[in-house]
């Protein structure tokens, strides 16, 4: 049993190319409760958060993205200047937990646990974002849509670690939404995000908690871009609700303990039609 | 292209632990023997080093109550694996004030109201001490989202932000004196 | 009076009755010194821990423990087979295995225990114990258990208890008639110390000491000794640390486990629960099931109440005919009633064992009585506060069980003063605009345009202390030396803060500052359970009574020192005075060379039982509540934010007022919690939800600010006037929020807690 605590990224790397069943931790607030419930018991453990080159984020203005370290907590997320770039991700990462999991809690681990609830992916989804991966035999770079494979899965192998993932920057409005029973501390019944790319001339809205990965509406998104007046931020009441119909429709929830299908699918309709009313808020 | 680093870390080299390790407790060095590899934070805090002023109500981050600081985050320690946590330090309850000289914040909590069963309160006075630090001035809504993490099944909460409220009026009083 | 010395009076320090002050323990809380049971240890202790059904209904093949027993480090594994003395347990019945032998009833029924070095190799030998069912069909249907349908799953048969209650004329009419059916889901407690205990073995195994969180020191002790086949006296109990009770600790969880695992290995045992094992292993807050009909006159008077209730008591009795009777006996809720006809049964199932929680039956019957007061409101074109005050109960009316009301009775005032509180003053969204303030919170889920906001009443009546000729007496023991009072009692101080009010009442009649409590045990007699609002009237009345035995003593000593008539003497501050001389001496020097050492059993008056038809005086005292509440909701998503919550409570009087008003708060959250998100979900008898990831209880977000009246009316039948105020907040305060939210809406909810998907379709 292994313990390995790597403060760079080679360490780790090889670290994990030596012990590919090894657990990867980085905030624990997913993997930790696996093992106190005795769900996981890991053999080799491979610690990340302290590897330096997953603890920053760089802006690049050129090519309008935003590297972000898999090792940054939502805590991170939400403080500007990251959080005046990427506005929809900080409003995703305060609705993550409470402010110890927040602290803890890291867009890798979002990321590498793939929960369609995941508060970061709908955000990162619907931003076209690019994931980095990385092991002793190289690295490559995947488009989310293709990283997320299902509930709890991805395209991750077993000796590759996330590094970080490459966020467009977009000019125009974003943001996010989440229904939860409670007013803190809850696990989504259903989340959306809504992307406006105002000189690109086009929205995307990605949903969660409704399918086994977040889902990209395409449908609406191209049925609001033909119909909202960009310059103006004006959407009719009709486009409104045409789109969170579509979104409704395109979802696709189930009933468990925590909601019905039913209940998700209109949730998903509401949110996304408050969405597109909040980014053109003139009718 | 602007670079932004995240906070200083201690610890330069990979560290293989078995199953002896120490850790960096209320400034302390305490060696940590015989443990098994999984154990959280918490549970080497309360069982390995007879620290018991953390208390374990969810195992899962819901409550709160085990709430710690590592490396200067406030953190679940029931979610840290203690292993990972060798290197940074660690301030549990019993590293808030000595015994019997309360700080200002469990002070407030004992004449406010703001203790009943008393099993959320070491992670309340972890919170609450964490939260002024930062924010010395926290509005009501403040309060209550940095707070939130913590759950009392006793008080409702109201005594609770009363004694928040009380420590930060005081140290505003103190300063401008 | 004359006082002809004009010294002044010391000022008295440590707090009198009345004061404000803190609690005793509350600076080793703070610092997380305070030793809760789960922090308890011991030189060479083991680890114990419990196998328990997946099943809901099984017959049990056979138990192989073998495997377990070939992991090193496991010294014990007990099964019924091991149980030396009764088989089984309960507080009222004893109908509860202490392991299952033969059947299992629930899922979460302890199998077998494990005594072991360390809690991994625990879970791995519980998970090596190979247990072999036949699968049964379960009963979860108390329907089918009230018609007889389903074949009985226990001994003592389906029925728990049916009782009925006839009084005045059944067939008496009412202009206007309202009826609804209402249901209560199952609401968990939730303590957050969550169940331990360590049990230490005399040598030999010729007794035990136990140490453990528990409501009721004596009937643990009483229950224990039974099944380990001990004298009483052998096994000894002393309250661990309590985090939180709310009811859940009244029952037997670990303790005989944890004995057992003890005696077996002569070693010191521990157990501590896990939160999953904690919402399988106590009891919850009944489900139920409640129609109520109810006849008034055109202006809104309530001419006559018929109702039906079902209390799902789960696999095992516990406590359910109580609930029942407490349930069915505030059917009419603290409004005048001379004619009903109630039904109502307590019933086995195999869902989780349910018994007592905060509210103890009345919480689900308020739920029903309130929404007819409101139906009946919208029936008479009356305004909600009019029609509650229009039937007011006043001191002398009758219940419909017979029983004439004694006690003081402010309902119109509790009423009319939580109508007067003030509204909150912020607009939907707060002034600020910050999302925390509206429903959904950091969700941002909604806009201000999207919010209506609607305003719920509730009123009460909550019985205190038991019923049906229960004598729940409780003792004290006062010694008094060199000006300093000891006190010993086996109240079991659980967060409440009877260890407070404890000190204020020997200071207050002794004249002393300083007052020493000895440790909570069974090393003085029973102090009854603390439950049911009582240990301020109950404890209180024993320490008060042991006290003022104790200043009769040292006045008669101080009397006969002086050479002076004892009638003239009275504590006052700090001192003795003569009020018929000049003598004034103070406690410590007047009790320097003495002791007086008195233990007092103070009893309530005698109750009676029900009859057949549900009359005779069941219950000892009652107090009275009224809640307003505020609430904001998102009609499309189904979303509730709480914004305040008024309440008017009949105290009799405020022995500690900050200690009131956070009884008042937290019984409040968690009324909150049932009316909006807590609840127990089952299917098929399987839990769906044992964590706090899925059980949902209120944060700091979800809970508004209170804004509290206390109404002092001191009682005369209470022995400090003081009536007990940990029931009341949480039996209104749900009806009030979901009628707040039927309010804003307009739709009818009669089912807690209210779901999204409630609000929406």
């Amino acid at each position: 049993m292994t313990v390995l605590v790597p403060t760079s990224l080679d360490e780790a790397l090889s670290a994990l190319a030596g012990m590919p069943d090894a657990l990867v931790l980085a905030g624990g607030t997913d993997a930790m409760v696996e093992v106190n419930m005795g769900h996981r018991k890991p053999i080799d453990v491979v610690s990340v958060n302290r590897v330096s080159e997953l603890r920053s984020w760089t802006y690049d203005p050129i090519e309008a993205t935003v590297h972000i370290g898999a090792a940054l907590t939502y805590s991170e997320l939400m403080q500007p200047p990251l959080a005046d770039l990427l506005p929809a991700l900080a409003e995703a990462a305060r609705t993550v937990g409470s402010p110890q999991i927040r602290n803890a809690g890291t867009l890798g681990g979002n990321l590498g646990t793939c929960s369609p609830a995941g508060d970061g992916l709908p955000v990162l989804t619907a931003l076209d974002a690019v994931v980095h991966l990385a092991s002793t035999r190289g690295e490559r770079s995947l488009p989310i849509r293709e990283f997320m494979v299902g509930v709890k899965r991805t395209a991750r192998e077993r000796d590759e670690l996330i590094t970080g993932v490459t966020v467009p920057v977009l000019e125009g409005w974003q943001g996010y939404s989440k229904v939860g029973v409670r007013n803190a501390m809850v696990i989504a019944l259903a989340t959306a995000c809504v992307a406006v790319d105002t000189p690109g001339r086009n929205l995307r809205l990605a949903i969660g908690s409704v399918g086994t990965t977040i889902l990209r509406c395409d449908e609406a998104e191209q049925f609001a871009a033909a119909e909202v007046d960009f310059i103006g931020c004006v959407a009719s009441s009709a486009t409104v609700s045409r789109f969170g119909e579509l979104a409704a429709a395109h979802s696709r929830p189930i009933d468990d303990h925590r909601s019905s299908a039913a209940y998700r699918r209109h949730a998903i309709g509401v949110l996304s039609s408050r969405l597109l009313r909040r980014a053109f808020p003139h009718e | 292209m602007s670079n932004h680093n995240g906070p200083t870390l201690d610890g330069s080299i990979a560290v293989q632990l078995n199953e002896h390790y120490s850790l960096d407790v209320n400034g302390e060095t305490r060696e940590v023997q015989d443990a098994w590899i999984g154990e959280s934070l918490l549970y080497v805090l309360r069982e390995r080093l007879g620290l018991m002023g953390s208390k374990g109500a969810c195992e899962q981050g819901e409550c709160g109550s085990c709430s710690v600081m590592v490396g200067g985050e406030l953190v679940c320690s029931c979610l840290v694996m203690a292993a990972s946590a060798i290197g940074q330090p660690i301030v549990s309850i019993e590293g808030v004030a000595p015994v019997g000289s309360p700080s200002d914040v469990q002070q407030a909590f004992v004449t406010a109201g703001a203790v009943q069963c008393g099993f959320c309160t070491p992670g309340l006075i972890m919170a609450t001490h964490n939260l002024l630090e930062r924010s010395p001035e926290p509005t009501e809504t403040e309060i209550r989202e940095e707070l939130s993490g913590n759950v009392c099944r006793c008080t409702g909460y109201g005594r609770i932000i009363d004694a928040v409220q009380q420590v930060a009026v005081a140290r505003r009083s103190a300063v401008a004196s | 009076m004359t006082i002809i010395d004009a010294r002044p009076i010391a000022p008295p320090t440590g707090g009198r009755l009345g004061d404000s002050i803190s609690r005793p323990d509350g600076t080793a809380k703070v610092q997380g010194s305070f030793a809760f049971s789960s922090d308890l240890n011991a030189e060479n202790c083991l680890w114990g821990a419990t196998l328990r059904s997946p099943h809901p209904s099984a017959r049990i093949v056979s138990i192989d423990v073998g495997p377990a027993y070939r992991i090193s480090g496991v010294e014990a594994i007990i099964t019924a087979a091991d149980v030396p003395g009764k088989a089984t347990y309960g507080l009222i019945s004893q109908d509860q295995p202490v392991f299952a032998s033969d059947v299992v009833r629930y899922v979460g029924e302890p199998i077998a225990a494990v005594a072991a070095d360390h809690p991994e190799t625990c879970r791995r030998a519980i998970a090596a114990i190979i247990v072999t069912y036949e699968v049964l069909e379960p009963l979860t249907d108390p329907e089918l258990a009230i018609d007889g349908s389903f074949p009985p799953i226990h001994p003592d048969g389906n029925l728990i208890r049916h009782q009925r209650i006839v009084s005045g004329d059944p067939t008496a009419t009412g202009a206007v008639v309202v009826e609804g059916l209402y249901e209560i889901g199952m609401q968990d407690q939730a303590f957050l110390g969550l169940e331990a205990a360590l049990a230490l073995p005399d040598p030999g195994g010729a007794g035990i000491e136990l140490y453990v969180a528990t409501q009721w020191l004596h009937e643990d002790q009483k229950q224990i000794a039974a099944c380990l086949g001990l004298e009483y006296d052998k096994v000894r109990l002393t309250l661990g640390g309590v985090g939180g009770a709310f009811g859940a600790r009244e029952d037997i969880s670990l303790q005989v486990h944890t004995c057992l695992l003890a005696l077996r290995t002569g070693r010191p045992v521990r157990i501590s629960y896990s939160r999953e094992e904690s919402f399988l292993g106590h009891v919850h807050r009944h489900p139920a099931k409640i129609w109520m009909r109810h006849h008034a006159t055109a202006e809104g008077r309530i001419v006559r109440i018929d109702a039906r209730f079902v209390f799902d008591g789960g696999a095992y009795a516990s406590t359910s005919s109580a609930v029942l009777i407490n349930g069915i006996t505030h059917t009419q809720g603290p409004y005048k009633c001379a004619n009903a006809t109630v039904d109502g049964y307590a019933v086995r199932t195999n869902n989780l064992p349910c018994g007592a929680m905060r509210g103890f039956g009345v919480v689900q019957a308020c739920f029903a009585h309130e929404g007819q007061m409101d139906r009946l409101a919208v029936a008479c074109g009356i305004d909600p506060v009019e029609i509650r005050l229009l039937n007011a109960i006043e001191t002398g009316d009758a219940f419909i069980t017979g029983q004439v009301l004694r006690n003081v009775a402010p309902v119109e005032r509790c009423i009319r003063e939580t109508a007067a509180l003030p509204l909150p003053d912020e607009p939907v969204g707060g002034h600020d605009g910050d999302v925390m303030r509206l429903p959904g919170g950091a969700g941002r889920t909604a806009d201000v345009s999207h919010i209506r906001r609607g305003i719920g009443f509730a009123v009460s009546v909550k019985n205190l202390m038991y019923s049906e000729g229960f004598d729940d007496y409780s003792t004290a023991r006062c010694r008094l030396a060199g000006g300093v009072a000891t006190l010993k009692f086996a109240t079991a101080e659980v967060g409440q803060g009877f260890v407070t009010i404890a000190g204020q009442i020997a200071r207050s009649v002794l004249g002393v500052d300083d007052v020493k409590l000895d440790s909570i045990d069974t090393g003085v007699g029973s102090a009854g359970s603390t439950s049911a609002s009582r240990q301020t009237w109950m404890s209180g009345g024993a320490v008060n009574a042991a006290c003022m035995k104790v200043r009769g003593l040292m006045f008669d000593h101080v009397a006969a020192t002086h050479g002076i008539d004892v009638d003239g003497l009275v504590v006052q501050g700090n001192e003795i005075v003569d009020t018929a001389g000049t003598l004034r001496i103070s406690v410590i020097q007047a009790t320097a060379d003495a002791e007086f050492d008195e233990t007092v059993q103070y009893h309530h008056k005698p109750t009676e039982d029900l009859d057949e038809n549900g009359q005779g005086n069941c219950h000892t005292a009652f107090a009275f509540v009224a809640h307003r509440a505020v609430v904001d909701v998102d009609p499309e998503l189904g979303l509730v934010k709480v914004i305040q919550v008024a309440t008017a409570q009949d105290v009799g009087r405020a022995l500690n007022p900050l200690s009131v008003l956070g009884q008042i708060e937290g019984g409040i959250a968690q009324g909150l919690g049932l009316a909006v998100m807590e609840e127990i979900i089952m299917t098929d008898g399987r839990v769906r939800n044992p964590s706090f990831t899925d059980y949902l209880l209120p944060t700091f977000l979800d809970m508004p600010n209170v804004v509290t009246s206390l109404i002092e009316e001191p009682d005369p039948f209470a022995p400090l006037g003081a009536k007990g105020v940990g029931e009341p907040p949480t039996v209104s305060s749900t009806p009030a929020i979901v009628a707040a939210i039927r309010d804003a809406i307009g739709k009818p909810l009669d089912r807690v807690p209210v779901r999204p998907t409630d609000i929406i379709f």
